[in-house]
């Protein structure tokens, strides 16, 4: 009886200290130290939140660098992947689903040289990032959707590539939200 | 596969190792007594807890003691966890308005967390307000790890006291656990976490209108602090639905790296701790060695499987790694090696979908859990390295045809039946459920996937369940009632059985005498019984579970090939 008194005591001290403190104290730290990272990496365009850095928002439209299929329909808020199998009929049709979207809405591909991530839906189904090579491809699309030129796109990609860290870890890539939010400010720059 | 990825794998594990010699010596000191190190720092908030919750630190306690305690205090947690749940809409920091959860999911949750598996029958950004992610959730991850360290502890003192019945206090070690172990550890994670970009916020979702027209919801939460101790205490339960492949849970290479580090830290650490009880401080390196050969093994085969990819895709034209359910950010060889690890050490942390995994890189995180003692979880993987050996040195005993010892300590009939009850109850509570899921329409209806693959599914949940390790070929359906239950008494069997018979094991282990190291004992700390152990090990579980990777994985492998 003294153990069980003692166990629900211990129960309640202890979620105090770890349940209540240690998170709370958590969040004064991140809100002191870490403002931006820390409220989610909100991505803002003039003084309204647009998105998150970090969450790939559904960039419907040609004049948008496209993000990764999504198996939740960029959900922010229900993220997950497709769970299908590697042999299941299932993903043979989701892939040349999204196959035959890339190829319309591309046609200078040809379905030799699309890369694997951008006809299979990410874990998430809310990765940001694509291959720095799907990011070049999608440039003539977007050069004649929007009037800008090839090579200033390309410029404006190469200057948001992120290389594999210590040349070891990730593949070159581009984070789609960064790309399409400084697209968003050429084009307001242009007063277009 | 590249060389460049075998050495991003090599590297990864190798700071994991370099990591935990210096903790494993650290968690010796804190859990020895003599000598520790930050002393005047935790004693005082130390003796407030024992003052608030009338513990005696000094009081001693034998095998009967400890577990009941153990019990006790697990039973009162997993009860104010299931409350929380069931009326979480009611609480504080509910800023999503989220509703009670039901009682079938409330019982799976709570005991899911209490055993340290994290096996989520539901979606976190959907399911659950902030508060219980902090006082449910966050608050279970910490106890249960410290629950499974204070087991082991037990257990290495009752190997090194002579003729006594003592081993330790639960509380002051379950207390030493958290504040000294679990909690600075956490702390330092959370904040590198935040550093890199996790958030940990109580601000609310955001409703946001996109660039490309619509609006898109951006949960948010205390993220960071979750994820730090969800790594470190070998929980794997995520935040969000995504779990460590969600951009918010893990955006980036350097956080993958900390939450490999994170997970694998602990239990690496573990066997040089053990080793320093045992007095058998070469036993630490031999444990790493061959353990640690495992895990980099594992890692290889996801990883050439994955980098392959998928030969039906081929035929379309797409040729490349396989990158369904996976992110980019990550690159093949680090996710390859989260899945190895994620399962070696029983986290079940996952950031990339393991039911689209190829079949052989899917089979990779089953085996391991079958095997269940590649390091395993913080405490309680080396509870189960500590029941192997003892199985192998009464198997050695016999062939030699002595009175097998474990580190001086005779081993007898009530030890090695013990063990073996402990080791049996593993492939019981995952072939016996599955069998059942398989010929009932209740557990075949949630099954997602067609043909080898489902059976894959129901054999994977169970398997993960019984190994504590909480990732999921997550196609099935696990949120029905007939998974909630079964789900959760194979956890709290798989947990259980296996600490009760290691603390009786240590009672009686505890009372003998330490026999002298003599010109006729078999020593146990030796690369070449190292190498004994593991075949045991991989023997043990080749002879139990083959038939059923057969079934799948290596099944659904072979219809791959036939039909590309």
């Amino acid at each position: 009886m003294i153990n069980l008194l003692r166990a629900i005591r211990f129960t309640f001290a202890s979620a105090f200290v770890l349940g209540l403190l240690y998170p709370l104290f958590g969040c004064l730290i991140g809100w002191l130290l870490f403002p931006f990272s820390s409220q989610g990496s909100l991505m803002k365009a003039g003084r309204e939140i647009v998105g998150s850095y970090l969450i790939a928002a559904p960039y419907k439209g040609p004049e948008w660098f496209a993000p990764r299929p999504s198996a939740v329909n960029y959900n922010g808020d229900g993220s997950g992947g497709s769970n299908d199998a590697p042999t299941s009929p299932a993903l043979l049709q989701e892939v040349q689903a999204n196959m035959r979207d890339v190829l319309k809405a591309n046609p200078s591909l040809s379905a030799q040289n699309i890369s694997p991530s951008m006809v299979e839906s990410s874990a998430s189904g809310l990765d940001p990032d694509i291959e720095f090579q799907d990011a070049l491809d999608q440039i003539p699309r977007i050069a004649k959707a929007t009037g800008m030129s090839e090579a200033w796109l390309r410029h404006l990609v190469e200057s948001h590539v992120i290389e594999p860290r210590l040349g070891l870890y990730g593949v070159p890539m581009v984070n789609v939200n960064e790309l399409n939010h400084a697209l968003a400010q050429a084009r307001k720059g242009n007063g277009s | 596969m590249t060389f460049s990825g075998v050495l991003a794998i090599t590297l990864v594990l190798a700071v994991t190792v370099a990591l935990a010699v210096p903790l494993g010596r650290y968690m010796y000191q804190v859990f020895d007594g003599e000598q520790v190190p930050f002393d005047r720092v935790f004693r005082p908030f130390e003796r407030v807890l024992y003052c608030v919750t009338g513990i005696r630190p000094e009081v001693e306690m034998d095998w009967k003691a400890y577990l009941r305690a153990l019990m006790l205090s697990n039973a009162a947690m997993g009860v104010f966890a299931y409350v929380i749940l069931r009326i979480q809409a009611w609480l504080p920091l509910n800023p999503a308005h989220i509703g009670p959860m039901p009682p079938y999911l409330a019982f799976n949750t709570a005991v899911s967390f209490l055993t340290n598996t994290n096996w989520q029958n539901y979606a976190g950004e959907q399911s659950l307000s902030y508060l219980s992610q902090m006082i449910a959730i966050t608050f279970l991850q910490f106890t249960s790890a410290a629950t499974g360290i204070a087991a082991c502890i037990a257990f290495l003192r009752g190997m090194r006291s002579r003729q006594a019945n003592a081993l330790g206090n639960f509380w002051v070690d379950l207390t030493r656990a958290l504040l000294r172990v679990l909690l600075p550890l956490a702390f330092v994670w959370s904040i590198a976490l935040m550093a890199l970009g996790v958030p940990e916020t109580l601000g609310g979702y955001v409703t946001v209108h996109v660039l490309g027209g619509g609006t898109q919801i951006i949960p948010r939460g205390p993220v960071a602090t979750l994820e730090a101790i969800k790594q470190l205490g070998t929980n794997g339960g995520g935040f969000f639905n995504a779990n460590s492949a969600h951009p918010f849970e893990d955006p980036n290479v350097w956080t993958c790296m900390l939450e490999i580090w994170a997970m694998s830290l602990i239990p690496t650490a573990f066997v040089f701790t053990a080793a320093r009880f045992l007095n058998a401080p070469k036993l630490g390196w031999v444990l790493c060695a061959f353990l640690t050969a495992l895990v980099f093994l594992g890692a290889l085969v996801v990883y050439h499987a994955e980098a392959a990819g998928n030969p039906l895709l081929a035929k379309l034209g797409i040729h490349g790694p396989n990158m369904e359910g996976k992110e980019v950010r990550f690159g093949i060889p680090l996710t390859s090696t989260f899945v190895a690890v994620t399962t070696a050490y029983t986290t079940g942390a996952v950031n990339a979908m393991h039911d689209s995994l190829m079949p052989l890189g899917g089979m990779v995180p089953l085996v391991l859990m079958m095997l269940n003692c590649v390091f395993g979880g913080d405490g309680a993987g080396m509870l189960n390295i500590l029941m192997f050996f003892i199985i192998t040195v009464f198997i050695c005993g016999l062939m030699v045809g002595r009175t097998p010892e474990f580190f001086g300590k005779k081993i007898e009939s009530r030890e090695v039946k013990l063990a073996t009850a402990a080791m049996l109850v593993h492939p019981f509570v995952i072939l016996i459920p599955t069998a059942i899921a398989m010929a009932t329409p209740a557990g075949r209806s949630s099954i997602a996937n067609p043909s080898l693959h489902g059976f894959s599914e129901v054999l994977y949940a169970f398997t993960s369940a019984a190994a504590n390790n909480g990732s999921a070929f997550a196609g099935l359906n696990g949120n029905t009632p007939f998974y909630n239950l079964m789900l959760g008494l194979v956890m709290l069997f798989g947990r259980y059985i296996s600490i009760i018979a290691m603390i009786a094991i240590a009672g009686s282990l505890a009372a003998k005498n330490i026999v002298p190291v003599s010109e006729g004992t078999l020593r146990a700390d030796t690369f070449s019984f190292g190498a004994v152990f593991v075949a045991i090990v991989l023997i043990v579980g080749a002879l139990t579970f083959f038939p059923y990777v057969a079934l799948g994985p290596i099944g659904e492998s072979l219809q791959l090939a036939l039909r590309s």
